[in-house]
């Protein structure tokens, strides 16, 4: 059933590209590696679950997810990266892994680490031989939506501008009058909102969650990310669906086991062979710091 | 000794060697993420060696090291390209490469894992992990060292001045990749089980966590960090479940107030009441 393997990795790729989106927002702005970006998101799933299963309508839950992966988002800059921004690019990303030890923890504590179960959300279509989801269809909806508003961001309004000002020379612009540390927190909280809108995608669309998706989906979207291209936001939009198709088809044809060597592979030679990317333009130096 | 505090103690030696390997690597300042992947191929390669072509344990880790420096020299060559946080990526991704072939790996059981290895001591670990330490410190205080700060401090400067970086980089990737190996094959013969999970992700954060924890500047700081996250969990038995949490914010903590670790030169030298070289 091809067609319907790549509608499935389709879905499966929209969530990588979400991801990838959030980790790179912060990555190609400032440079920084945020680990505990995988822990939002699977925190993000864990408040989605809940509100849905308290009866909660589904917009409330996305909302709830969101709000909430933000808001620890802008606990992690405050603590985590503003002390450390001068450091080398390495040691924010440590604290960020400490942060992501104390969330999976505190999510351990909470929900047990166990799976939580959820009926499968929303009605089966069939399109022919195809069969699709609602959910499914969300998650591929949102996904365009959000990529398109995080481009519409980053690209055309006043702060997107100021944002990618910091990228550029975080000193220049802070000379030309940008507020470096309110940027910095946005790009900390777009990311985290991302993220959070992922994770409960995501939840409802397995109909399951554990503690450790994050490290299992948060080290794929790494590697999305990396594909894609670090600083670029359609490089995620090309490579999250590529992942996940070529996740879904070797799964089906090859074997079970050989997806993440594939992807884990494929990562490695575009850092040796095209560092900026699938998509990417001009090389940056962005994250060379030690 | 009860068999309780050997077996912690024994853990404390595989991780003291794990850190090391990072330490190691680290010192020409390159970090790596990924070094549970060469704690696994020593792990497995020792435990095939002993298990089935019946080598004593002492010789199958002394190949595995040779085994694992060369796979480490090979994966470092390439990775001289990349630096910082595209190296740490890099490495995350060998290190999950690492762990899915042992996954297929049906001859040493695949997912199912591998049994029958005789088991070790504590003292035989310790032996291991003490020498190496050792070791380790004696090469602080050798020419080697210096070149391996001068490339960590500037890669360039140290290119400019004739050093051959490129040499000290990959020696030092072999170097942590030999060492994470012998952790990785005491390990299966103290455990006698190993599984491909044993080697992923949070085994190479767990190394490089007791680095950081420790002190990332000086050998013994491998060791302190290493203690620490073995023992530590025995004082906070009454927080049991808030364990991990407890690491989590000491890390941050240690990194807000104290970017070298607990240990560093100035401490060692308060410690043993020396006077501070002019």
């Amino acid at each position: 059933m091809l067609i319907q393997q790549l509608v499935n990795g389709l879905t499966l790729g929209a969530v990588y590209t979400l991801l990838a989106l959030s980790y790179s927002l912060v990555m190609g702005i400032l440079g920084i590696l945020n680990l505990a970006i995988a822990e939002l998101f699977m925190i993000g799933g864990f408040i989605g679950f809940t509100l849905i299963s308290a009866g909660f309508p589904l917009p409330i839950a996305v909302l709830g997810g969101m709000l909430g992966a933000a808001s620890i988002a802008i606990i992690v800059e405050k603590i985590g990266y503003q002390p450390l921004r001068d450091a080398p690019l390495v040691t924010p990303m440590l604290s960020t892994l400490g942060f992501s030890i104390i969330l999976q923890n505190i999510a351990t504590n909470i929900w047990g680490s166990d799976p939580l179960q959820l009926p499968i959300f929303g009605e089966q279509f069939e399109i022919g031989p195809i069969r699709i989801g609602e959910m499914q269809l969300l998650v591929l909806g949102a996904t365009v939506v959000l990529v398109a508003l995080t481009a519409y961001i980053v690209q055309k309004t006043p702060m997107g501008r100021a944002l990618r000002a910091v990228a550029e020379n975080r000193d220049v612009a802070r000379i030309l009058g940008v507020s470096a540390d309110r940027l910095m927190m946005m790009a900390f909280i777009l990311s985290g909102a991302l993220a959070g809108v992922a994770g409960v995608l995501i939840a409802l669309h397995y109909g399951a969650i554990t503690p450790y998706l994050g490290v299992e989906i948060g080290l794929k979207a790494i590697a999305v990310m990396v594909i894609g291209g670090t600083t670029r936001i359609w490089g995620a939009l090309v490579a999250g669906p590529l992942i996940g198709i070529a996740e879904v088809l070797t799964v089906a044809y090859g074997g079970s086991q050989i997806r993440d060597f594939v992807v884990y592979g494929f990562m490695i030679l575009i850092l040796l062979l095209r560092p900026q990317g699938l998509l990417g333009g001009a090389r940056s130096d962005q994250g060379q710091r030690v | 000794m009860s068999t309780y505090y050997a077996s912690l103690l024994a853990e404390s030696g595989v991780l003291l060697l794990g850190a090391l390997s990072v330490y190691i690597i680290l010192a020409t300042g390159q970090l790596s993420l990924g070094n549970g992947a060469f704690m696994g191929i020593g792990a497995y390669l020792s435990s095939w060696l002993t298990v089935t072509m019946n080598l004593p344990l002492t010789l199958a880790l002394v190949i595995s090291a040779v085994f694992a420096g060369i796979v480490g020299a090979i994966v470092a060559f390439p990775a001289l390209r990349l630096k910082g946080i595209y190296l740490a990526m890099a490495t995350v991704g060998f290190g999950e490469m690492v762990r899915s072939f042992f996954l297929n790996f049906d001859t040493m059981g695949g997912s199912g894992g591998f049994r029958g290895m005789q088991h070790v001591g504590v003292g035989y670990i310790w032996l291991w992990a003490g020498g190496i330490l050792i070791a380790v410190m004696l090469l602080e205080r050798s020419r080697v060292w210096l070149e391996m700060q001068a490339v960590h401090d500037d890669e360039t400067a140290a290119g400019l001045i004739g050093l051959n970086t490129v040499v000290t980089k990959i020696g030092a990737f072999a170097a942590g990749a030999a060492v994470a190996a012998i952790s990785g094959g005491l390990f299966a013969h103290h455990n006698v089980y190993i599984e491909p999970a044993n080697f992923g992700f949070e085994r190479s954060v767990e190394f490089v966590l007791a680095v950081i924890l420790g002190g990332s500047t000086v050998a013994p700081g491998s060791m302190v960090g290493s203690m620490l996250l073995i023992f530590l969990p025995e004082f906070l038995r009454p927080i049991a479940d808030w364990r991990l949490a407890a690491f989590g914010s000491l890390l941050v903590i240690v990194l807000l107030v104290r970017r070298q670790g607990i240990l560093d030169r100035s401490l060692i030298r308060t410690l043993t009441f020396r006077r501070a070289a002019a």
